[in-house]
C-alpha cells in the first residue's frame, strides 16, 4: 500500500512540471506585449522609452531560460512573483479573489449534492416511469444548457419580475462582503451564480447517481436481500446507496476540480470578483506571472483531487491495500 | 394676426423664463451623500497617473489628486480655454512664446497636512518630462518641446520651451499629471503605484483589489465649499451589462465613460424620468490604416478606392443607432476650430456627398490598378463598441464595389503586436486622446520615421514638413491653412489613412446627480469636486 | 448427433444453423431502438432536424444570414421575420438555421477527431503498459487539467480566428478525456489471455490493437462520441462568449449570444433567447440519444 501511495504521489511531479512548461510556452507564443497594452490600450499615444522601462521593471528583458528558471524555482518555494499588470504580488491578487470563488463552489456543491442524490435515487428506483423521465429531462437540461446563458436569462428574469412586482428592479449586490460581516448581502450575491453553476453540477451527479444505483440494484446481493424479505427502504439505505455512492463521490471530486475552471464564464456574467474573472483578465492582459500562477493552482487542485480519488480506490481495493 | 404675434411673443418670453428659472434652482448645490459609480474596467494597472495610460487609473484616483491646470469643469466642451487648479491664472508666454511662468496658490495642503508648494509642482512635472532612469513616464514624448522646468521660489513654476508652439498649454492640462509631494517623490517614485497621497477634493479610504475604491471628503480643500459629496465609491465592472443593470437597479448612480445607444435606450425605457443622459462628441475616432508595405496597398489608387467606397454620411445615422458613433469628420476633432467644415470635408475623397459618383470612381480606380476582385483581411480589435460594428459595416460597404473582405478579430495584445510587426492587410484602429490638442492629436497620421506609433508603413516627407510647420506656427489662421493642407495630403492625395466616424459619448446618470458636465474625453473632469446629489 | 447426459437424457447437439445470425436489417434495428427507447428516438429526431437544417440551409433559410438591413434593426418576431432581427437587421431565423451548420461542423468534427485520437491513444496506452502508459497518463493529466481558455486564446492568437481554429482549440481537451475512458475499458481486456495468445501467434501490435481491443471498447466509445458533440457545441458557445471563438459575421449560436445578446437583453430579448434555446435543444438531443444508445448497448441495463 505504501509503495503504491509513494509511487502515486511521486507521479504528481512530472504532471506539474509538464503543466509549467506548457503554460510558459503557450503564453509566450501568443503575440502581444503587456507593456504596450498597458500604455496604449486607451488609444492614446505613449512614449516608446516608457515601454523599455516597463519591460525592465517586470523582467521581460531577461533571457527566456532565466525567466523559466525563476518561475519554476519560485513555484517550488511558494514564491509566485509579482503580477506584471498591477505590480502587486501574485499571492495578494489571488488571495483577494479566492473567497468568493470558493464560496460559490461550495454552495454549488451543496446545491448539487442535496438535489442530485435524492432525485437520482428516486429516478433509479422508478425506472422508466414518468418520474424517471421528468428527472432525466431535468438532468439532461442541466447538461445541455450553457451556464452563462442561464446566468444572463436569470439576471434578466429577476430584474424584470422585481421591476414588475415591486416597481423597482432588484439586482444582486455587485460588491462582495464576507459572509461573517453581512450574511444576507453575501448570500444574495452568491445564490444566483451558485444555482446556475450548481444546476449543471447537480445534473451530472444526478445521472451518475441514477446509473450507479441501477447497476447496484441489479447486483445479486440486493436480490438476496429482497428474497430475504427486507423492506425496500432498508435495502436502499443500508446496502444499495452505500455502494452506489462510490462512483458518485468519485465524480463529485473530479467535477469539483472542473468547477473551478467552469467558474470562468459564470463570474463574467455575474461580475464576481473571483478567480475565474481574474484568470480571464490575466490571460487577456498577457500577464505571464499571474497566468502561470493561476494555471499551476488549477492544475495542482486537479491533480490533488485525482490523487485523492485514486488513493481512495486503492484503499478500497483489497488487492492494493494489502499488498 | 397681431394678436397671434403677441401671443407668440408672450409665449416665447415665458418659455425663456421657464428655461432659465429651473436651471437656476438646479444650480444651488446641496452638501452630502455618497456617489456610487461604475468604472468600466477590471482594475487599474497601478494607481500612479504618470505611468499609466488607461482610464481605469483616472476614474479610480483622479478625485484624490490636484493638477496644475485643467480643462474648465464648468464648460469641458470648450477646447480652447483652460482653467487653473493649483495655479492662480493661465499665463501668457513671454520671451517669444518660449517661457511660461505659473503662480501657485498658497494655503494648499496634502491630505497628511503637509503644505504644497511650487517645489512639489515642479518636482512632479520634472518627473513627468525628464523621468529618472527606471521611472516610467507614459507621455514623456508630449513634452519633448520642454527645455526645463523649475521652481525659483515657493510660489512660482517656470517652464522654458525650445520653441514656441500652440500645443504646449493643452498638453499641460493632461489629467494624468497628478501633483505628488516631493518629499516622497524624491525618495521613492514607485511609492505612488500602490499608495495614494494627494491634495485633491477627496481623501483615500480603501481600495479592494478588483472590486471598488472608496474616498471621503477632504475638509481642507482649497476650492471653497467643494467638494459637495461626503464621499464616493467607484466599483469596477468590465462587463457593460453589469453596469447597465446596476444603474437600472439603483446600485450605482452613473458611469463616466459612455454607453452605446442600446444601453441608453434600455435605461430610458426602464427608468423613465429618473434618468438623464449627457452627450458629447468624443475625442476618439476610428481610423482605417492600409498596410503600405503590402501589395496592393502600396498603390494609392487601391487605397483611395477603399476610401471612396464608404458612405460615411448615410452610414453614420444608421450606425449611431447601434454603436457609439455619430459625427462624420476629418482628422481633427469636430468640435475644434481647427476642424474642417462640412464644405471643406466634401471636397476630400471619402466625404463626397454623391456616393454613387464616389463608388463609380472607386471602381474605376480599382480597374485601373488591376484589382477588381480585391480580397483581403481586415484586422480588428476584439472590442464590440464600436470596433466590431464599424468593421462589419465597412465590410458591407466594400462589398458594394466588388471588394470582399473578411474580418480577423483578435484580442488587444495580439492586435497591437500584429500592427507593430506590420503583419496585416488593413487594420481598424482608433485615435483617442484626452485633452483636445488638435495639432498633437493628429500626430497619428505622421509617417513612421517621424512618429513611431504609425503602423501604415509609409514614408512622406512632404506631409512631415507640413506638420512641422504647423507645430511651430503660433498664428491661428495660418495654422488652420496648414492643417487643411495636412489633412488633404493625408486623406485625399495619398489616402494614407482614412479617418472614419467620430465616436459619441453618452453618459448616463440618475436624475439626482448634478454638477458634473460632460466633455469630449472620458479622461478629463473626473475629480468629482463639482458633483452634488439631490437628496432622494 | 445428440449428447447423452447421465441419466440417459439427451439434448440435441448444435447444428450449423444455430450459429447463423438472424439477419437484422438496419430498418429493423432502428425501429427496434425506437420502440425500446422512445426517449432516445426523440433525441435522434431532434438531431436529424438540426442536421437537415444545417445541410439544406440555403434552401430553407428565408434571408441571407449576413446581410445587414439597417432599416429593420432589432425587430420583434413578426410574420416577416419569424424570430425577429438582431442589431444589424439580420434575420434571426436564418442565422439560427445557418448556425446549425456551424454547430454541427464544429461539434461533429471536434468529437470525431478528438474521439478517434483518444481511442487510439487510450488503447495503445493500455496495450503497451509500463513506461509508455505512465508517460501517456502524465500527458493526459496535463492536458486535461489545463484550462481551455488559454489554449483557445493561444490558438486564436497564433492562427487567427475561423471555424477550423476553433475546432482545433476544442478538440485538444477532448482527446485525453476520451483516452482516459477508453484506457479504463481497455485495461481489463489487456489482461485477458487471448491477447497474450495472439502475441504468441506472432500478430503485430497494430493488428491486436485494431482487431481485438478496439472492438471491445466500442460501446463506451460511441457513447462518449455523442456526449462529446454536445460538449463541443457548448465549448464553442463559451469560447465565443469570451470572444475567443468564431468571429463575425459567421453565423454561430455561441457568437450570437455574445455582445449583442447581453446588450439588448432587456429591449430585444429574442436575440438572447433563441440562440440559447437552439444550443440547448441540440445538446439535449445528442445527450438523450447518447443515453439511449448506452442503455441499448449495455447488456446489464437492458429492460428485463
Amino acid at each position: 500500500m505504501y509503495r503504491y501511495i509513494a509511487k502515486r504521489v511521486f507521479l504528481v511531479i512530472p504532471t506539474l512540471f509538464g503543466a509549467a512548461v506548457l503554460v510558459f510556452a503557450l503564453m509566450r507564443l501568443i503575440p502581444g506585449d503587456i507593456c504596450v497594452v498597458r500604455l496604449g490600450s486607451g488609444g492614446g499615444t505613449f512614449d516608446p522609452r516608457a515601454v523599455a522601462v516597463c519591460h525592465h521593471e517586470i523582467g521581460l528583458d531577461k533571457p527566456i531560460w532565466l525567466q523559466f528558471l525563476n518561475f519554476v524555482w519560485g513555484f517550488c518555494h511558494g514564491d509566485f512573483g509579482i503580477s506584471m499588470w498591477s505590480g502587486k504580488p501574485v499571492v495578494t491578487e489571488i488571495a483577494a479573489r479566492l473567497p468568493i470563488s470558493l464560496e460559490i463552489a461550495l454552495l454549488a456543491t451543496a446545491v448539487a449534492v442535496s438535489i442530485a442524490i435524492p432525485l437520482g435515487t428516486i429516478s433509479a428506483l422508478k425506472q422508466n416511469t414518468w418520474i424517471d423521465y421528468v428527472v432525466r429531462t431535468i438532468a439532461i437540461g442541466g447538461i445541455a444548457t450553457p451556464s452563462f446563458w442561464l446566468g444572463i436569462i436569470s439576471i434578466l428574469v429577476v430584474l424584470d419580475v422585481t421591476g414588475a412586482v415591486f416597481g423597482q428592479p432588484w439586482m444582486p449586490p455587485i460588491d462582495y462582503v464576507p459572509i461573517w460581516k453581512d450574511p444576507i448581502r453575501n448570500l444574495s450575491m452568491a445564490i444566483l451564480p451558485a444555482v446556475t453553476v450548481g444546476y449543471r453540477y447537480a445534473a451530472v451527479s444526478m445521472r451518475m447517481t441514477r446509473s450507479a444505483m441501477l447497476e447496484v440494484m441489479r447486483e445479486d446481493y440486493i436480490r438476496t436481500a429482497r428474497a430475504k424479505g427486507l423492506i425496500d427502504k432498508i435495502i436502499i439505505n443500508r446496502h444499495a446507496l452505500k455502494n452506489a455512492l462510490l462512483p458518485v463521490v468519485t465524480l463529485l471530486g473530479i467535477e469539483f476540480a472542473f468547477l473551478i475552471g467552469g467558474l470562468v464564464v459564470t463570474e463574467q456574467v455575474f461580475n464576481l470578483n473571483g478567480i475565474g474573472r481574474l484568470f480571464v483578465q490575466a490571460v487577456q492582459n498577457q500577464d505571464y506571472t499571474l497566468t502561470q500562477a493561476l494555471v499551476m493552482l488549477t492544475v495542482t487542485v486537479f491533480v490533488l483531487c485525482n490523487l485523492a480519488v485514486d488513493l481512495l480506490y486503492a484503499w478500497l481495493d483489497p488487492r492494493i491495500r494489502f499488498a | 394676426m397681431r394678436s397671434n404675434l403677441l401671443a407668440a411673443g408672450v409665449g416665447a418670453i415665458f418659455a425663456c423664463a421657464a428655461a432659465v428659472l429651473p436651471a437656476r434652482a438646479e444650480e444651488t448645490p446641496q452638501r452630502g451623500g455618497i456617489l456610487t459609480y461604475m468604472i468600466p474596467a477590471d482594475a487599474p494597472p497601478s494607481l500612479d497617473g504618470h505611468r499609466e495610460g488607461t482610464y481605469a487609473t483616472i476614474h479610480a484616483v483622479a478625485p484624490f489628486y490636484s493638477v496644475l491646470m485643467r480643462v474648465n469643469p464648468e464648460n469641458p466642451a470648450d477646447t480652447t480655454h483652460f482653467t487653473c487648479d493649483l495655479c492662480t491664472s493661465i499665463p501668457t508666454p513671454t520671451d517669444d512664446g518660449k517661457t511660461y511662468t505659473f503662480k501657485i496658490r498658497t494655503g494648499v495642503t496634502f491630505h497628511d497636512g503637509s503644505p504644497l508648494s511650487a517645489e512639489d509642482v515642479a518636482a512632479s512635472w520634472h518627473e513627468i518630462i525628464f523621468p529618472r532612469p527606471g521611472v516610467l513616464s507614459a507621455r514623456q514624448n508630449w513634452y519633448s518641446v520642454v527645455d526645463s522646468v523649475a521652481a525659483p521660489d515657493a510660489t512660482t513654476v517656470v517652464f522654458k520651451l525650445k520653441y514656441a508652439t500652440s500645443t504646449f498649454l493643452p498638453s499641460l492640462a493632461d489629467p494624468y499629471a497628478f501633483i505628488y509631494p516631493n518629499k516622497i517623490l524624491s525618495k521613492d517614485p514607485h511609492w505612488f503605484e500602490q499608495h495614494v497621497l494627494g491634495s485633491g477634493p477627496f481623501k483615500f479610504v480603501s481600495y479592494d483589489i478588483g472590486q471598488e475604491i472608496k474616498g471621503e471628503r477632504n475638509p481642507n480643500y482649497y476650492h471653497k465649499s467643494q467638494p459637495y459629496l461626503d464621499g464616493f465609491i467607484g466599483i469596477f465592472a468590465d462587463k457593460q451589462a453589469v453596469r447597465v443593470d446596476a444603474i437600472r437597479a439603483g446600485r450605482a448612480a452613473m458611469e463616466f465613460r459612455g454607453l452605446p445607444p442600446a444601453a441608453i435606450n434600455d435605461l430610458k425605457q426602464s427608468l423613465g424620468d429618473k434618468f438623464k443622459v449627457q452627450t458629447s462628441d468624443w475625442n476618439c475616432g476610428n481610423l482605417i490604416t492600409p498596410n503600405a508595405r503590402r501589395k496592393p496597398f502600396d498603390d494609392v489608387r487601391v487605397r483611395k478606392a477603399l476610401l471612396l467606397a464608404v458612405d460615411q454620411w448615410h452610414g453614420a445615422p444608421a450606425l449611431s443607432k447601434i454603436a457609439d458613433v455619430k459625427t462624420v469628420g476629418g482628422i481633427v476633432f469636430p468640435g475644434s476650430p481647427l476642424a474642417a467644415t462640412k464644405a471643406e470635408l466634401e471636397k476630400m475623397a471619402g466625404f463626397w456627398p454623391d456616393i454613387e459618383k464616389s463608388r463609380a470612381e472607386a471602381r474605376r480606380l480599382l480597374k485601373e490598378a488591376g484589382q477588381e476582385n480585391l480580397h483581403f483581411e481586415l484586422l480588428n480589435r476584439n472590442v464590440d463598441q464600436p470596433y466590431k460594428y464599424v468593421g462589419t459595416w465597412l465590410i458591407d460597404q466594400w462589398s458594394k464595389i466588388g471588394v470582399t473582405a473578411t474580418q480577423k478579430v483578435v484580442p488587444t495584445g495580439p492586435w497591437f503586436q500584429l500592427m507593430r510587426s506590420g503583419d496585416f492587410d488593413v487594420v481598424v484602429e482608433a485615435n483617442c486622446n484626452s485633452v483636445v490638442n488638435p495639432v498633437l492629436d493628429t500626430q497619428k497620421y505622421l509617417p513612421h520615421d517621424v512618429f513611431v506609433e504609425n503602423y501604415g508603413g509609409y514614408s512622406d516627407p512632404v506631409e512631415a514638413d507640413i506638420y512641422n510647420k504647423m507645430l511651430h506656427e503660433t498664428d491661428f489662421t495660418k495654422q488652420r491653412v496648414l492643417m487643411r493642407a495636412y489633412e488633404t495630403r493625408v486623406v485625399d492625395t495619398e489616402a494614407h489613412e482614412f479617418p472614419m466616424l467620430w465616436w459619441l459619448r453618452a453618459v448616463p446618470e440618475r436624475s439626482y446627480v448634478h454638477g458634473w458636465k460632460i466633455g469630449p474625453s472620458h479622461y478629463i473632469n473626473q475629480d468629482l469636486a463639482d458633483v452634488w446629489l439631490d437628496k432622494q | 448427433m445428440s449428447i447423452t447426459l447421465p441419466g440417459n437424457a439427451t439434448i440435441p447437439a448444435a447444428t450449423a444453423d444455430d450459429y447463423v445470425a438472424t439477419s437484422h436489417s438496419f430498418r429493423h434495428l432502428a425501429l427496434d431502438f425506437c420502440r425500446r427507447q422512445p426517449f432516445g428516438a426523440f433525441g435522434m429526431a431532434i438531431v436529424l432536424v438540426m442536421a437537415i437544417a444545417g445541410l439544406s440551409a440555403e434552401l430553407i433559410a428565408p434571408y441571407s444570414p449576413t446581410a445587414n438591413d439597417f432599416a429593420a434593426m432589432t425587430e420583434a418576431p413578426s410574420w416577416t421575420h419569424w424570430l425577429g432581427t438582431d442589431q444589424f437587421g439580420r434575420d434571426l431565423l436564418s442565422r439560427i438555421i445557418y448556425g446549425a451548420r456551424t454547430a454541427l461542423i464544429v461539434g461533429l468534427t471536434s468529437s470525431f477527431v478528438g474521439g478517434f485520437s483518444g481511442l487510439v491513444l487510450g488503447v495503445a496506452s493500455a496495450y503497451f503498459g509500463g513506461r509508455i502508459d505512465m508517460v501517456f497518463n502524465r500527458i493526459f493529466d496535463v492536458v486535461m487539467a489545463f484550462p481551455l481558455i488559454i489554449m483557445a486564446l493561444a490558438v486564436v492568437s497564433i492562427f487567427g480566428t475561423g471555424v477550423q481554429n476553433v475546432i482545433i482549440a476544442i478538440t485538444i481537451p477532448l482527446i485525453p478525456r476520451c483516452a482516459r475512458v477508453v484506457r479504463a475499458s481497455a485495461l481489463p481486456i489487456r489482461e485477458v489471455a487471448y491477447v497474450d495468445a495472439a502475441r504468441a501467434c506472432g500478430y503485430s501490435h497494430a493488428r491486436i490493437i485494431l482487431r481485438h481491443m478496439v472492438p471491445n471498447v466500442m460501446a463506451p466509445f460511441l457513447i462518449m462520441l455523442t456526449a462529446f458533440v454536445g460538449q463541443a457545441i457548448l465549448a464553442e458557445a463559451s469560447l465565443s462568449y469570451l470572444g475567443l471563438g468564431v468571429q463575425e459575421p459567421v453565423p454561430a449560436w455561441g457568437l450570437m449570444l455574445q455582445g449583442g445578446a447581453e446588450e439588448y437583453a432587456s429591449t430585444a430579448p429574442w436575440i438572447a433567447i433563441f440562440p440559447g434555446v437552439a444550443i440547448m435543444l441540440t445538446v439535449f438531443g445528442f445527450s438523450i440519444f447518447g443515453d439511449a444508445l448506452r442503455d441499448a448497448l449495455d447488456p446489464k441495463l437492458r429492460d428485463r
